[in-house]
């Protein structure tokens, strides 16, 4: 078991969780249905409703630096079965967003892939699935990534070579361009 | 039926074509009138929801301003993901603030609340059942189908409201009245391992494979999905999924919208069954043949 003094707690780590979430964390009284429920749990450092404590006990650099914000599949269960209402996959997005402002990424392949995406839809309007594979595996050094499925996925033209870009695919960087200036927190 | 916006989505034009193409085709058949968006772009899907929820609801909007300006007000899609990501916009701009935050990264301001509901909400609530019966001419008699649902087509409850999110019956339902046996699947809203197939294909190998496993143990023919992804993890990583757990998992994984249309008698060239990893043929050879009026 881990103890927290509390007297350690980060408290703008708390308030910020919670206005960027609008959630009430206070309200989880860890009955557990979240971990319960959560499919990632076996591959996670921490499990949903120990985040929920790290929270509440305001420990930032624990909850920042833990690999399960990562590995969240954004799948709602916890969300959908929290018998207080709280939106516990609201506040695993959140914590992600603020681990990554400040530098954090300790699953780097997800944050990759995640990276790749957006800059593919950045560039096009839309997600260019071939391109951002290619992205992701120069970046990554994981050149081999489904390689194996290759034959299968060409031989049925599940993969244009070609991106689709659209007409309006400036507007759509310039959604990016003004977001990076805003300096939203949301 | 009024004319209603359709967001064919990015895996649409990809991996997911024959979903996109069996989607307008049974729709179609059915007198759904769908118009597609002109120059739709993405909705960031899950990347961009991780990222910043502004920046994520911005994406969505843009599309959602562009239906605005087709003078409609209900967008559908089949993928469960840009249907989150559309709902989640249009929910969180009722709020004034966060609409203003949303507008001021866009181009074109989107100003209306539009309703995004799935291809399959808008089969399940606006066409009658009776009516999908009357025009099946190839029956699915004799099919065994396992009805997964994914993660976030009902979930959560108060953004998606439709159909259950613990049981939900939609496809069950349409499945049934086409003729086929579904069996009682428990794990219809487990997660499939989502978009970590990538980055993390031992954690999908292990989600997909609990999933497929759960589908060989009721005896069924095939599974019938309604997500890209998760069709995708359960048919083009099934390879990939037997390595890692030394299975030998060989189920096709459909969209319900392929066997719908199958069941409807639309031209096959609209189902793409040829687009499938998992050989079809085996589980379509079971569906016994409609007797021949003597």
């Amino acid at each position: 078991m881990q103890i927290f003094d509390l007297a350690t707690a980060d408290l703008d780590f708390i308030a910020e969780v919670e206005a960027r979430s609008h959630q009430n964390v206070k309200n989880c009284y860890q009955c557990g249905n979240c971990t319960a429920g959560c499919p990632y749990n076996f591959a996670y450092d921490y499990s949903v409703s120990q985040i929920m404590r790290l929270i509440q006990t305001g420990q930032k650099e624990a909850v920042l630096k833990s690999r399960s914000l990562w590995l969240c599949g954004s799948c709602q269960s916890c969300t959908t079965r929290c018998p207080n209402n709280i939106d516990v996959a609201t506040i695993m997005d959140v914590c992600r967003h603020m681990a990554r402002e400040q530098g954090y990424a300790t699953e780097r392949n997800v944050k990759l892939f995640s990276d790749a995406f957006l800059h593919s839809v950045e560039k096009h309007g839309r997600a260019y699935e071939l391109g951002l594979m290619t992205e992701y595996m120069t970046r990554s050094g994981r050149v081999f990534t489904d390689v194996d499925l290759a034959p299968t996925v060409l031989m049925r033209g599940k993969l244009p070579f070609k991106p689709h870009p659209i007409q309006g695919r400036e507007q759509v960087t310039r959604i990016f361009e003004r977001f990076r200036k805003g300096g939203i927190n949301e | 039926m009024n004319k209603i916006a359709y967001y064919p989505g990015c895996s649409g034009q990809g991996t997911s074509e024959e979903y996109d193409r069996s989607s307008r085709a049974i729709c179609k058949a059915l007198g759904i009138d769908l118009v597609d968006i002109p120059d739709w772009s993405c909705c960031g899907s899950t990347p961009a929801h991780t990222v910043n929820h502004v920046l994520s609801a911005a994406l969505s909007a843009r599309n959602l301003a562009l239906v605005e300006g087709m003078g409609l007000d209900t967008v559908t899609t089949p993928c469960p993901s840009c249907l989150t990501n559309l709902r989640t916009a249009a929910h969180k701009m009722e709020n004034p603030e966060f609409r203003a935050k949303v507008n001021a990264l866009l181009d074109v301001p989107c100003t209306k609340t539009i309703e995004a509901q799935s291809v399959l909400q808008i089969l399940t609530e606006n066409v009658d059942m009776t009516l999908i019966k009357s025009r099946v001419v190839k029956p699915l008699t004799g099919i065994k189908i396992a009805c997964y649902y994914g993660c976030i087509m009902n979930r959560p409850p108060e953004l998606m409201r439709f159909d259950h999110h613990e049981n939900p019956m939609a496809m069950d339902n349409i499945m049934t009245a086409l003729g086929a046996e579904v069996v009682p699947y428990p794990l219809k809203v487990e997660c499939c391992g989502a978009s970590f197939g990538i980055a993390r294909g031992d954690i999908v190998a292990r989600l997909s494979g609990k999933l497929l496993d759960a589908g060989r143990r009721l005896g069924a023919d095939a599974f019938v999905t309604a997500c890209p992804l998760c069709q995708m993890n359960l048919d083009m990583r099934q390879g990939q999924i037997n390595d890692a757990l030394h299975e030998n998992f060989k189920i096709p994984v459909f969209y319900y919208t392929q066997l719908l249309g199958y069941a409807l008698g639309l031209d096959r060239a609209d189902l793409g069954f040829e687009k499938l990893c998992v050989d079809p043929r085996l589980a379509l050879g079971r569906i016994k043949q409609p007797a021949q009026a003597s």
